[in-house]
């Protein structure tokens, strides 16, 4: 009986100890899939190539990025954000679904733009044909060009016409969806879980200050803040909030957060200064705001 | 007979002396390099190949960061931003090995005291001067550069010293630099790719026509190359494709301290640059750019002297006369070989041209406006960012003589530059490229042979070998 038991414990214990190999041998059995050395882009009319690309991404990127696009460049340790790892392939700025790859003009649209408050410039001074071979030889350091296709970008519809109402509705939807836990009640970036968000990278990350500029990360337009509610940023704690929010929703959040922007005039910010009450709001927040010489308020 | 021949031939070697002495003044003046500066490289964590095509050399996005008063607009330029500890300062200084080869110089010969001409041929281990480099934001959209640069005895100028206001009214066309600086030159002088006493400055940028064989011009000093004292609005399209300046500037070739007299060169005048070019795309060919630029210059040609006749008294400049230099230029690449071509036309009234005050004392007979036309075809293949080719060549050709009695050729020149630099590491904190270059000159007729009294030309070359390091 015991040497029955011990037996059925062996066999248990083998089982155990061989099942890592049974999987590894799996893993060998079907190797993973590999970049495409000679990946496209296919922005517009324009096509990419990662030969010519690879020359500009060694010439202009690899010091944050790294040499093997996995943004562990030699300055990556004093860049914060962290920059982008381009093997993982997730992106913030899409016009596709939540962890779906973004489009090639996306990639392109961010390189042309910069992102604001990190270290990445605004590259528009390279050639057109320059930034679509960068976008081809960004995609060759990941499988998942090789393997997925980009999602389908989401539909924004024509933004409805801007009312106090609309204003007012944003205003309580920015309650009711707890955008204020992130980015406080007034939008600066201070809500009480801003200091324990993280990055996909474990990196701690701000969330966005509206009160400094109107330029968010993914484009300064209306429509580009639609476009963050729907995707979300990946990789970020910014989720999309494509299943919650109704279209016009999202418009009317568009609206409300413009008036945060109380340094940066705007239709939304002009209107909701024609009230009594949005006047003495603008008029307290510009009144706490000091000029630090940076152009940042802080 | 002999008596004047041998006093004109003293005369021959007195202008001779002159010749040389202005020629190191020019050298030690124009040849002040500056703009490669790992101290932005450090601030913005970048490579230096991000802002050179090969340093100092800029590429777009470089010129593009430096027309927005070198800032990246990310709202992380001003100086709040950085740690505490950083510093924006940069050295660059290039020890050396060169060879430097004269040939038909007038001397005078210590066998027998006669006068002669030779070849002069000399080399040996030095070094440049020294750039010290700084600059950068002071705050959003302000910023300056300051560039103390040393001569290879340790002297001291101020190279660069200026301040910048940028993008005024949130428009890129509104930028106002004060100070002194360099003109808004395409082709970069302060970013010139070959470093040797005879490749190291642009012909063209510093050609005055002479006065005649054996005697330079000497009423002013001018370079286009040269920083100049004064205040530039410049405006540029938010990818710079188009870029505009337009210069208001002392007629003092950057020498500052006017008040207080170098000469007749001083004050009560204003000159005017005005730049402007254009880029656009070919493809995968790369930017091209054309462009032209024009400087309209006037300089007093004589002043008043303290009571003694020795000293001129500084802000008395009078007789103002003008002086013109216009040129197109274009940027053309193809892939790794890019081609830079420039047509250069100049002219000096005839005062100037012929060093006479114009306080009523007649012109010479056979006096004339001097002019002359030029051009540069300067051919870079970047085989990788660690490495590029360089080659140059240029020519000036006078269409008009200051006097009727030169031959025609006086100071027509020629220039030809080639070399190669390689960079063995590009990163963010510090650059050096072995330096590699060979360059000839010849000039027509610019010195009298002190013997037959005729006029005689000049051919000066260099060969230099040099570890080129900025930090």
């Amino acid at each position: 009986m015991q040497n029955k038991m011990l037996s059925k414990l062996c066999l248990k214990v083998a089982i155990a100890l061989l099942a890592p190999l049974g999987i590894a041998a799996q893993d060998l059995s079907a190797p993973p899939a590999k970049p495409n050395p000679n990946e496209e882009s296919h922005i517009g009319d324009l096509t990419g190539h990662a030969k010519p690309g690879a020359a500009l991404y060694y010439r202009y990127c690899w010091g944050c990025h790294g040499a093997r696009g996995n943004g562990d460049g030699e300055n990556a340790p004093y860049v914060t954000p962290t920059p982008r790892n381009f093997v993982a392939a997730v992106f913030k700025c899409r016009s596709t679904p939540t962890g779906t790859l973004p489009l090639d003009s996306d990639l392109y649209n961010s390189i042309v733009r910069g992102f604001n408050f990190t270290n990445m410039p605004s590259w528009i001074a390279l050639t057109a044909q320059g930034k679509a071979d960068l976008v081809a030889f960004i995609k060759t350091f990941s499988a998942r060009w090789a393997t997925e296709k980009p999602g389908t970008p989401i539909q924004i519809p024509a933004e409805p016409k801007l009312t106090m109402e609309s204003i007012k509705h944003g205003g309580e939807l920015f309650q009711k969806l707890e955008c204020w836990k992130c980015h406080g009640q007034e939008g600066r970036g201070d809500g009480p879980s801003a200091s324990t968000l993280t990055d996909s990278n474990d990196q701690p990350i701000r969330p966005y200050n509206f009160t400094t500029d109107n330029r968010s990360k993914c484009g300064r337009a209306n429509q580009d803040l639609y476009r963050i509610f729907m995707t979300g940023l990946d990789g970020t704690p910014m989720p999309s909030f494509a299943d919650v929010v109704k279209p016009e929703d999202a418009w009317d959040l568009v609206h409300y957060l413009r008036t945060l922007q109380y340094n940066n005039p705007s239709p939304e910010l002009t209107l909701w200064e024609s009230t009594p009450e949005g006047k003495a709001i603008v008029a307290a927040k510009r009144v706490e705001n000091t000029n630090t010489g940076s152009g940042v308020a802080p | 007979m002999g008596r004047p021949r041998i006093a004109s031939a003293r005369n021959g070697l007195l202008r001779f002396g002159c010749m040389m002495l202005f020629s190191v003044v020019i050298l030690t003046v124009h040849c002040s390099r500056a703009n490669a500066i790992p101290a932005f490289a450090r601030k913005y964590g970048m490579p230096c190949s991000a802002c050179h095509e090969a340093w100092p050399k800029l590429s777009p996005f470089g010129q593009m960061f430096k027309d927005n008063g070198y800032q990246l607009g990310n709202d992380r330029d001003a100086p709040i931003f950085q740690s505490p500890a950083y510093w924006p300062i940069a050295f660059r200084i290039t020890p050396n090995w060169h060879l430097e080869n004269s040939q038909n110089l007038p001397v005078v010969s210590t066998a027998t005291g006669n006068p002669t001409t030779t070849n002069v041929t000399t080399q040996g281990f030095d070094y440049t001067g020294m750039d010290i480099l700084t600059g950068g934001t002071l705050a959003k959209n302000f910023s300056f550069l300051l560039v103390p640069s040393s001569d290879e005895l340790g002297s001291f100028h101020m190279e660069s010293v200026n301040v910048r206001f940028d993008n005024l009214l949130n428009s890129s066309w509104l930028n106002i630099k004060v100070g002194k600086f360099e003109l808004d030159n395409l082709l970069s002088e302060k970013r010139i790719l070959t470093l040797s006493e005879n490749g190291g400055f642009y012909q063209n940028y510093h050609f005055q026509p002479w006065i005649a064989p054996g005697q330079p011009s000497s009423i002013y000093v001018f370079g286009i190359g040269d920083n100049q004292l004064g205040m530039e609005w410049m405006g540029h399209s938010k990818d710079d494709r188009t870029r505009l300046s337009v210069s208001f500037l002392s007629p003092t070739d950057g020498n500052p301290d006017f008040i207080n007299g170098i000469g007749t060169a001083a004050g009560n005048t204003y000159d005017v640059y005005i730049a402007g070019s254009r880029a656009f795309e070919a493809g995968s060919l790369g930017l091209q750019r054309v462009g032209g630029f024009a400087y309209f210059g006037h300089t007093p040609t004589f002043s008043k002297y303290t009571y003694d006749g020795v000293v001129p008294v500084g802000g008395t400049g009078s007789g103002n006369e003008p002086y013109y230099r216009i040129g197109f230029i274009g940027m053309w690449y193809l892939h790794k070989l890019d081609v830079t071509t420039m047509y250069f036309w100049g002219k000096d009234n005839a005062f100037l041209g012929t060093g006479t005050p114009g306080d009523g004392t007649a012109l010479p007979d056979g006096a004339h406006a001097p002019t002359w036309n030029g051009g540069l075809v300067e051919t870079h293949y970047t085989f990788n960012p660690q490495m590029i080719f360089i080659n140059r060549y240029e020519l000036i050709r006078m269409s008009q003589q200051a006097l009727s009695s030169n031959p025609g050729n006086t100071g027509n020149t020629d220039a030809l530059t080639f070399g190669f630099r390689y960079y063995p590491f590009i990163n963010s904190r510090a650059g050096l490229a072995f330096h590699n270059e060979y360059s000839i000159v010849w000039q027509r007729n610019i010195n009298v042979n002190p013997v037959t009294l005729l006029p005689i030309g000049l051919t000066s070359s260099s060969l230099m070998f040099g570890v080129d390091f900025a930090f």
